[in-house]
Formats: C-alpha cells, structure tokens, sequence
C-alpha cells in the first residue's frame, strides 16, 4: 500500500534495509527545503553580486589614485572608454571628483542591496525549511505508533526536536552559507588580484593555506576542550537542578554545607576547564593575528618593493592592500564552520531516526477512497443493512457515516488467543467475549491483569497481530478499519487523563474544536463537574495546568470523562476512570451517565463492585484470562473472586478509594 | 520584565562585590587593550610610511629596517592578544564562579516558602544563565567597548595631528552610525527576547504533543494538533526572519556610511593632494582609518545597547540575592549553635524527643486562612502519631511545623520543654529523619545517597544500614553492588526501591524524631512486604510523625489526627475513633475496602510494561 508522498519516511521500508547515512541525510533536508530551493539559490546569487559590487570599490580608488589624481590611462574595457579623451576625462573629473564619490556609493548601495537580499532570503529559505521540518516533525510524531511513544523518554524526544534542529538551523542559514560565502570571496579575491599582479597575488596567497591549515587543525583541537567544558557546565547545571527540586532532603538532613561544598568543586571544575582552555583560545587568536599580520607586512612589504620599479603603481597597491584585507578573515573563520558542519550531521541522524520510523498509519489506504468502500464492504458483510448499503451506492459521504453507526452499534467481539508485546511476556490468553451492540460489559481485575491492555488492542493503540487473534466491531475485523475510524467511534476515558495546558472548555471539546459552549456544558453536568469549573474565577476559560489552575486527581477524570461524552461515540470504555472521584459523586456520575448514554456500548473498569454490578455482563480477570464470567446475580452465587470483592466492600456500601484516600 | 531604556549606574554598583576583588585583573585587561588599540591605529601608519618613504620617492633605501620594526609591531600585537585572550576568560570564569557560588550559597539559605513559591526553572536561570551572561558581559563586552573607545580616539587622534580638515569630514559620519547602531540594536534585541519567547512556546508544544500522544490518538486529535503546531511554528518563523532582516538591514546601512566616509575622504583627499599637495600616504593612512574605525564604532553603540538590556539580569541576580529567609536563627542562635555552614556542634544539647504544640496558630504566607487555631498536643518521646486524611488535605501542615520548614505564625512549639526557635535550624534537623512519599535521590552511587544521612559513616555502617531496612536487596541486584550508578534522581531504580534507599539514609542518621510520608504508590508484593517491615523497623522507640496511607502504620499509632479541609477534625486513638463513626471511620472504611479488594484481585502480579 503507498501513500501519496509527504514525508520522506515513505521509501523507508523494504528497499532500504540498510540506509546510507549521507543519503538519508539528504533526502530529509532535500525533501523538507522542497519550495525554499529557489530562496537560497537567490542568496547564492545575490551572496555572489553583493561580493563583487563590494569588490568594485577599490577598483574605484585605484582608478581615482591612478588616473585621475595621478597620470596613468585609465585602464578601463575598450566599450566604456570608446570615444572618450583620456585627457579630457581626467580633466573633467578633476574638477567633478564628486563622479569618483557618486559611484563609490553606487557599487555600495547595490552591494549593500545585494547584501540586504542575501540575507533576507537565506532567512526566509532556512526558516521556511526550518519550519517545515518542525511542522514536520511534530506532525510525524502525533503519528507515530503508542509503541514508540512507550518505548523513547520525552526528553530524548525533545531533545531531538529542538536542540537538534537548532544545530540544523544554524548549519543551513549560518555555517553552510558562510563556507560558500569564504569560497566564493576568496576565489573573486583573488581572481581580482591576479589581474592586476601576479608575483603580489602568490605573494598574498602563499600564506592562506598556512591560514587555513592552522586554523582547521587548531580548532579541532579547540572543539573537543569546548566539549569537555559544555559538558562540565551541563553537569554544574544539573547539580544546581537537583539540589533545588530536592531542598526537602537537604533541609531535612542539614546538609547545606555539604552540598555547598559539592557545588563549590563542580563549580571549579567547570571554571577550571574554561580557564584552562584560556591558553589555548589566547594562542589559537595570538597565533591568528600573527598569521594574519605577517601576511599583510608581506604584502606591503612586496608592494613597496614592487612600486619602487613601477611594476605597481599607487592606486593597484592600496587596492592590493584592501582586497588582500578580505581575503584573511574568510580563511581564519574556515577552521569553526567545518568543524560545527559537522555536528550537523549528527543532528540530521537523530531526527531522521524519527522520520524514518513508519507512522503508525503508513499501512493505511487514502481516507477518501477507502473510507466509503470499507463502509460498503461492511455494510454488504452484515445480513440485513442492504438499505445503508444502497445508500452507499448513491451518496458515499452521507451511507459512509449512516453505515458507520450501523456498524459500530453492532456486537464487538474478543477472540484473543494470546497477546504478548514484542519480547515480552503473555499478557492476554484466551479472551472470548462478546459484547452485545447496546450493552454495558464490567471487567473486574487487578493491577496487571491485562484489562487496559484488551482496551488498548480495542482501540487499536496496539494491533493484535492475526496469528493471535481477532477482534470483531459489528462483524469486521477491526484490523481492517482504518484506526481514526476506529477511534471516532470509540471514547476512551482514561485512569490517568491528561490534560491539554488550554482552557477547560477547550479541552472538553477536543473532539469538536468549535462546538458550542452549551456543549460542554452538558457533559461537564453529565460527568458533575460543572460545579467546580463554574467555581473557577474564569469557569469554562480557566486555563489548566501551569498557566491556570491545578485540578485535583477527580477533577482531572471528570473533565476526561466530560470530554469523551462530547464524542457521542456508539462504543465508551472507563477504564477504572472514576478511580480518583469518591463514592458518593461516583454514583451520581454513572446515574446520570446511565440516563445519556443512550444506546451506546459501554465497557466499564472498575474496582468497584457498586460500579460493576448494574453492567449486563460482568468479567473478572486474572493473569490475562477470564477466571469469571456472567451477571452480578451469577457471580455473586460462584463464590469466586467476585463474589469475595462484594463481600469486602459491603455489597457495594463502601467504595474502595486508593493509597491516596482521594477525592 | 522591566525594561530600561537608559544606562543606570545604581544597577551595576550592585556588581560591585563582585568586581572589587578583580581589580587587579580587570585593570591589567583595560592596559593590554589600551596597548592593543595604539598598535592598531599605529598599523596603517605603516602604510603611509611606506607609501611616503618608499613608494613616491621610488627606493628601497631602508626598507629591511622598516620590515624589522613592522614585524616587531605585529609580533607585539600577537603577544597581547595571546595574554589578553587569556585574562578576560580568566575574568569571565572567575566573576562567573562568584556570582554563581553566591546565588547558590544564597538559595540554600532561603526558606521553603520561597521554594513553594518559585518554580525550579526560575531560580535555575539565575543561577546559571543570568550570572554566564553578565560575567561574559563584563570579560568581554566592557572590555572590547574599552578597546574600541580607545581606537576610535586614538584613530582621531592621529587623524586630527595628520590632517584635521580632513579628519573633520570623517568624524561627520561617525556619529550617524552610533545613531544607527543604537536604534537598530535595540530593535534587534526586542525581536531576540520575542524569538526565544516563541521558543520556549515551541518547546511546550512539542512537549505537550508529546506527552498528550495517547490522548490525541485517542480523541483523534492529532490533525487539529498539528494545525495547532503549525501556527506556533508559523509565529517563530516570522519572528526570526524579522530578526534577520532587521540584520540585513542594518548592516548595508552602517557599511553605507562608512563608504560614504572613504568616498568623502577620496574625493575631499583627492582635492586637497592635487591642490595643497596632501601627501599620498597621509592620504592612504585617512582611507584605512575611515574604513577602520566603524567596527568599533559599531561595537560601542552594540555594547551600550548590551549592557543596558543586561539590567534586567542584574536586577533578577540581584532580587535574588536581597531575598531575605523566611525563616533565620536568631543572632544569639547562631552565636551559640552556628550556622547551617557552621555549626558549632560543641554546643549542641542532646535530644530526647518530647514535642509538644502550645496553642499553636498557623497561616501560610501565601495563604488567606489560618490552617491551625490553638492547637495543643504533646507529644511525648517515642510516641506515634499518624495523620490521616484526603489528598490536598493539608496533611502536611504539621510535618512543615515540625521540621520548621515554616513557623507558627502564633504560640510555639516545644522540643524538650523548650522553644525550638531558642536552637538553631541545623540542631533540630539534625535530629530528625525525614523520608518524603515520592523518594529524592541524588544523582551518584547507591553508597553516597545512603550516606547522605551521615557523611561520617564508615562503609561497613553505611551497608549495616542498608540491611536494617532491606536495602541491601537493592545494592545486591546490582551490578556493582553499593557502588552502582543510581541515574539523575535515581530513575535507574523502581519508586519501590528508592523508597528502601531512602529508608536507609534515614535509618544511618539515627534521628531521635521521624517523620514520614508514607508513598501511595502501587509497588509489587515482594517489595511492599520490605517496606512495612522497614517502616515498622524505624519507628520502633522513636518519636514519629507520619502521613500514614497503610492500615497497619495507621492502627499501631499511638495517635490519629484526622485532617479534612486544612482542618484537624478528629483526633484520638484509632479504637476511639473508630467507635465515633466519623470522618476517621469512612476513611478507615474505605481505605481497608481498598486493600482488601487488591489484596483479593492481587493473584498475579505481572506488570503491565511501563507506559507513559
């Protein structure tokens, strides 16, 4: 199955088992600079004019040294001097020298221009790429599997999405630029040079490969002590962090001194390694300067010599000594770039390890296309829905959501042989359920018996490989659904909700951005959380989280729980997600839940009885299988484990609240 | 942030402390750029002297000693560039450590209430960020705008005695880049602040995306999301390339007018060489000097513009630093007992462990209630007493008190008869042990963190500890045993085997008072067995406070303070409170229908793998 191109992780995969490293460097900078080429070759271009414009001002100067102030022709291409009196020339512009100012700021205004231009669009082109690549990546990242995201710490994560790209940043709009920039000035430099002197050309140009060696083989030496010490100050920095976030302990134990002195030898380390580095830096810059300064001695020194036998007049020599001024820092500067463009290549293989891991929708078809034919194709499977199927035939967009509700209303069944995540353990063996379209199934289970991760594979947040087993929603497998559909019509409310730093109206409509307020209103009276958000100063625009209110355990499942009853989904699971909420408003919620459900299929997980035993159906799972199963009044005469829970907790009486005894 | 629009010398005074003891190497700096910048403007007087001498006149008479003194020039100048590059690291690292030794020093000095109150990043930026740009400020900027003040008036200098007409016309345009530089400058750095703002919005989002994953897939949200993202990206980009542009306008501008300079002095020069006879190399010399002296004029307006955005850092190092502690010793405290830094442990008295509350009152500072209203209770040595109560009670309150995190705000409480105010902070901590419900660990081995409770300890203490309370099951596992790495915060290990560890320090401090909060997180069996036989081994004969979760540590308690809303509403035995029927008994209730259905459901015990 193939996508349409968006991002270059589409060719990963079968052909490329081994990735070249430079090739899929490229191909992730080629594919995200696609639309910003055009910008930076036009910063090529003007990075190019911009140079020669500038170099055209000493050329003004010898000529007005030369030829005008002194007596020498004036050395000029054949078609701008045609038909002109040298003489008269020279007389005129004596008298007008203003001429020889008008056009020193003309070449410096065009350069200038060109200057202006270079940058503005080198910034437009790198940032333009920049963000792409951001956009990118964060997009990429919402679509990676909850595998991966289980699998890598957020602050790796981030790490890559920021640091990295800077370092990428930097290597497109700085060091990348730069270096073509050094290249082009030093060969237009000396291009120019060597149509006015040769021996003063090799002369100047003898000491740049000096320049350039030193300066390429000092910093690679500097690079590495640079390292060491950003490291020593990333270790002062985190011994800062962890003294202040754990100032209870070291107020509890007295142990200011102490960790002061821990301060006092990271802090020296850090300040020693810098200092030190103070030879280094002072010879590498002293080294430099010297480089550079005998270079320009030599070129005066040669220049003095060679107009002494007027192999060299006085206006070639200060122009001589102005070109020879640009052709220096360029090289110095040679040493950083190439030793900083080379991190960025590292940078580019750790995002493009996340770009080339494959979405987790990547095995899916084009929405438009199979959307309606998956509708039909379940439509047709179940006996008895020709009318939605004819509709199909007629009006894709409309059948499309009309069989949807007819599909996703029908029976889900688990037919679960066994489920293990990669290298792991069974989590799951034979779980054969089925829940009937409408009716409300109880799971009662302990920690790690395998109850969220049958949500999980429900939801297809993991997919259950077919040699495990299937899961049927309304007769299709739902391996053949593709996932958004699956979740549009799944609300999933979590043990641990988390919730967006946005408004709380904004969070509850996550799944309708827009929707009317009075639609949030409903479910926050649903889920009996309206009260405390109209509490809030700011009611339904209060901000959660850092920037607003911090909202307790029960707040935050309410919210969830107000949340996914906004999706008016056929299929809800509350996976133990009134855990945080008390007895009390637990059973207010689940009457009033009870009252707005409607039709839906409901799959409750609970530790608490009193939550379980309205439900049609009632499961009890143990180490990933079903020790029970059947109807409260069932189970209550099995004597099983059910049985001993409803025992404990009263007969539903008492509702069980956690370690924490929370609200 | 306040924004200062003008140099203000009251700020940087503030520096002074840290400058003072610097003295000598800032002064020697000031002299190596002072050389430095006459070297620089000697430099294109080489030019004239070669134009004049050599050139015009068509001889190489003496050029050998002209090459000589040239080259010493440029050796001398490479030598003080080698010693100055050096002494303003030098500076730059030495401000750097005092500034940050001070702030550090400063911070643990500062009371919990300054802790509660000011995010970890807040505090951090001063410490490191704001104390690395002023000290590189001070090394390097106030440095270089030294050497590029001195240059330009060295340059003009020379200009003026070579030729003033001429020097005139160039010193006309050297204002108008100041001008330039400022106003742009200023521009510039406003757009930079806006930049890294949007950045660390960048930052949030891709944290949020990140930590929302499961939730956007769930919602189906990932389309919004991304849409969302795209418009915070779309806001970074457009401020960077303002930024940029504003660069790109900037610098043709300024470089505009220094053509301007050279074309004044060429064609002004020209005049005056043809006319009065201007020597060329005079002539020469003006055209360096024009072209050199915007780099420095540049440099000074840059400066300026530097420094004066750098108050702000001043002032936020400096509000720091003038925070008072909530909470100090008393002077005739600190003369008999010493500082936290210097305790003068002679003089500390031995401690039983008698606590008692005397009608005491407590508000917290950020607080509008008064938490506690003439409290009484005395606590005599090696008695338990459990609170208990909902998350977000106010549990704590009375940990706070105890440990003299915060202080009553009315009556006192007594430590062995007496006021624990009349002693100093150090000699209460040092007699209470404290285990926190999440356990902090520090970065380092599994040894260090234990020894933390006594610095003094032998290894073979360190590990007699660790078995007291199982934590040798922790080192065993282990690779390297007491010597293994526990990662940054110590999440190499499981909040099961932190909690051990953090048992141990506690238990190698031998403290005659205890308090604990006990964790609520689930661990597995094995380990939940060790910890209740940890905690019921450190309790044993010592006075003990603790936010109690677990029935067992509940019921044994001599006391029970049942805490709702900030309020202590039930208190007694548990046997008592269990007859009134109250708060204490719903609690209880439903804490024990809590267990027993875990206890009941807890048949395996495979842990699902660890999800975000």
């Amino acid at each position: 199955m193939t996508r349409k191109c968006e991002a270059p992780e589409e060719n990963t995969g079968r052909e490329r088992r081994r990735p070249q490293r430079t090739q899929t460097r490229l191909r992730i900078l080629s594919h995200y600079a696609k639309g910003a080429k055009g910008l930076l070759l036009l910063s090529l271009i003007a990075s190019v004019l911009s140079i020669g414009c500038y170099f055209l001002m000493p050329q003004v100067i010898l000529l007005t040294v030369d030829s005008v102030i002194g007596e020498a022709d004036f050395r000029l291409p054949d078609f701008l001097l045609a038909g002109i009196n040298q003489a008269g020339l020279r007389a005129y512009l004596r008298q007008n020298l203003v001429w020889c100012l008008a056009v020193i700021l003309l070449f410096d205004i065009l350069s200038g221009f060109f200057t202006y231009l270079r940058r503005a669009s080198m910034a437009k082109g790198a940032e333009g790429i920049i963000r792409r690549l951001r956009i990118g990546l964060y997009g990429h990242i919402q679509r990676l599997p909850y595998l991966w995201h289980a699998e890598h710490k957020t602050g790796d994560i981030l790490q890559r999405c920021t640091a990295d790209v800077d370092v990428i940043r930097l290597f497109i709009s700085g060091q990348a630029l730069e270096l073509f920039r050094a290249v082009s000035l030093v060969i237009l430099a000396l291009a120019v040079m060597f149509t006015m002197n040769i021996k003063m050309t090799l002369a100047a140009a003898g000491f740049l490969p000096l320049i350039a060696i030193y300066s390429y083989v000092f910093y690679g030496r500097i690079a590495k002590r640079f390292r060491a010490a950003d490291e020593a100050e990333g270790e002062l920095s985190a011994a800062v962090q962890e003294n202040l976030s754990s100032v209870r302990v070291v107020r509890a134990f007295g142990r200011e001194r102490y960790e002061v002195e821990r301060f006092d030898a990271k802090n020296l380390r850090f300040t020693d390694l810098w200092m030190r580095l103070g030879y280094v830096l002072g010879l590498y810059w002293g080294l430099g300067d010297l480089l550079t300064g005998l270079q320009v001695m030599t070129v005066v020194g040669m220049g003095a010599l060679l107009s002494t036998t007027g192999e060299l007049t006085m206006g070639q020599f200060l122009a001589f000594v102005s070109y020879n001024a640009q052709l220096v820092w360029p090289i110095r500067g040679l040493g950083r770039i190439l030793s900083e463009m080379s991190k960025a290549g590292v940078s580019l293989d750790r995002i493009g390890a996340i770009l080339t891991y494959p979405a987790e929708d990547s095995d899916e078809a084009e929405p438009s296309e199979v959307e309606s034919s998956e509708a039909a194709a379940a439509a047709n499977g179940n006996v008895g829905e020709a009318d939605s199927a004819n509709g199909a035939g007629t009006d894709a967009g409309a059948a499309g959501t009309e069989a949807d509700d007819e599909l996703f209303a029908g029976d889900i069944a688990f037919d679960i042989r066994r489920f293990a995540y990669p290298g792991g353990k069974p989590i799951l063996r034979d779980i054969r359920v089925t829940i009937p379209g409408g009716s409300t199934l109880g799971i009662l289970g302990g920690t790690g018996t395998g109850k969220s991760t049958l949500m999980h594979l429900l939801d297809r947040l993991y997919d259950l490989p077919p040699a495990m087993g299937r899961i049927t929603v309304g007769g299709v497998d739902i391996q053949s659904l593709r996932r958004r559909r699956l979740r549009r019509h799944i609300g999933f409310a979590l043990q641990e909700p988390f919730l967006f730093s946005r408004t709380i109206r904004e969070n509850i409509s996550a799944f309708r951005p827009g929707a009317p307020l009075a639609a949030a209103r409903r479910a926050a009276a649903i889920a009996c959380v309206d009260g405390a958000i109209e509490g809030f100063a700011d009611g339904y625009d209060t901000m959660v989280g850092e920037r607003g209110v911090t909202l307790s355990g029960g707040q935050k499942q309410r919210v969830a729980i107000a949340r996914m009853l906004t999706q008016q989904a056929p299929i809800m699971i509350f996976d133990d997600s009134l855990s945080a909420v008390d007895g009390e408003t637990d059973a207010r919620i689940r009457a009033s839940l009870r009252e707005n459900l409607g039709r839906a299929t409901v799959i409750l997980i609970s530790h608490r009885v009193a939550t379980l035993m309205t439900a049609d159906n009632i499961l009890v799972l143990d180490n990933g299988q079903v020790t029970e199963m059947g109807t409260h009044a069932e189970l209550l005469a099995r004597e099983g484990i059910y049985r001993r829970v409803f025992d404990i907790q009263g007969g539903g009486e008492v509702t069980p609240a956690g370690g924490e005894l929370d609200v | 942030m306040a924004r200062h629009r003008s140099f203000d010398l009251r700020i940087w005074r503030k520096l002074l402390p840290f400058l003072r003891p610097r003295r000598a190497l800032l002064a020697t700096i000031m002299g190596l750029m002072l050389l430095s910048a006459g070297l620089d403007v000697a430099i294109p007087l080489f030019q004239r002297y070669a134009i004049d001498r050599f050139i015009t006149p068509a001889t190489t008479e003496g050029l050998g000693g002209y090459l000589g003194v040239y080259a010493l020039t440029v050796l001398a100048q490479s030598l003080i560039v080698l010693l100055f590059v050096k002494r303003s690291l030098t500076a730059e690292m030495l401000l750097g450590r005092d500034m940050k030794r001070a702030c550090f020093v400063h911070l643990q000095k500062l009371s919990l209430s300054y802790y509660n109150t000011t995010p970890v990043g807040y505090m951090m930026s001063r410490v490191m960020s704001d104390t690395n740009r002023l000290s590189g400020l001070i090394a390097w900027g106030v440095v270089d705008a030294f050497w590029a003040a001195a240059y330009v008036s060295g340059a003009f200098v020379a200009m003026l005695l070579l030729h003033w007409r001429l020097a005139l016309v160039v010193m006309t345009v050297a204002p108008c880049i100041a001008l330039l530089t400022w106003y742009f400058q200023n521009k510039i750095l406003a757009c930079n602040r806006q930049v890294r703002k949007e950045n660390s919005r960048l930052t949030a989002a891709y944290n949020e995306g990140v930590m929302g994953a499961r939730t956007a897939k769930i919602l189906v949200m990932e389309e919004n999301n991304t849409a969302e993202f795209t418009g915070i990206a779309g806001e970074m980009y457009r401020y960077s390339v303002r930024a940029a542009i504003l660069n790109g306008l900037y610098i043709p501008i300024v470089s505009f007018f220094s053509s301007l300079a050279v074309a004044l002095v060429l064609t002004r020069g020209g005049y005056l060489v043809m006319a009065d006879g201007l020597r060329f190399g005079t002539f020469a010399a003006f055209i360096t000097y024009g072209v050199g002296i915007f780099e420095p004029i540049q440099q000074l307006a840059r400066i300026l513009a530097d420094t004066i955005s750098a108050q702000a850092n001043i002032e936020r190092v400096a509000g720091l630093l003038e925070q008072k502690p909530g909470i100090a010793d008393r002077p005739e405290v600190t003369a008999r007992y010493g500082d936290q830094f210097e305790p003068k442990t002679e003089n500390w008295e031995p401690i039983r462990g008698d606590i008692e509350f005397q009608d005491v009152s407590f508000q917290y500072p950020d607080g509008k209630e008064c938490v506690l209203e003439h409290f009484n209770l005395r606590i005599p040595a090696g008695a338990a007493i459990a609170i208990v109560g909902e998350t977000g009670a106010g549990k704590s309150t009375l940990v706070n008190l105890v440990c003299r995190f915060f202080e009553p705000t009315g009556g006192q409480i007594l430590i062995d008869g007496r006021d624990y105010r009349e002693r100093s902070q150090l000699w209460l901590r040092g007699n209470i042990g404290y285990v926190l419900q999440t356990p902090h660990l520090f970065s380092g081995t599994i040894r260090e963190n234990i020894r933390y409770g006594n610095l003094d300890a032998s290894d073979e203490q360190v590990e007699a500890a660790a078995r007291q309370v199982s934590a040798h099951t922790v080192a065993e596992r282990l690779e390297k045993g007491y010597d293994s790495d526990v990662g940054e915060g110590g999440d190499r290990l499981s909040t099961g085997e932190k909690q051990l560890i953090s048992f141990a320090r506690a238990v190698l401090a031998d403290p005659r008072i205890f308090v604990l909060d006990e964790a609520t997180s689930s661990v597995d069996t094995a380990t939940e067995k060790l910890i209740q036989e940890a905690i019921a081994h450190i309790l044993r004969g010592r006075t003990s406070f603790v936010i109690a979760h677990r029935l067992s540590t509940v019921r044994h308690a001599g006391h029970i303070l049942a805490v709702r809303d900030g309020k202590i509403v039930e208190q007694g035995r548990h046997e008592e409170l269990m007859e009134r029927k109250g708060y204490y008994y719903q609690l209880y209730t439903r804490q024990f229908a809590w267990e027993a259905t875990t206890g009941a459901l807890r048949d395996s015990k495979e842990p699902e793998p660890a999800l975000p």
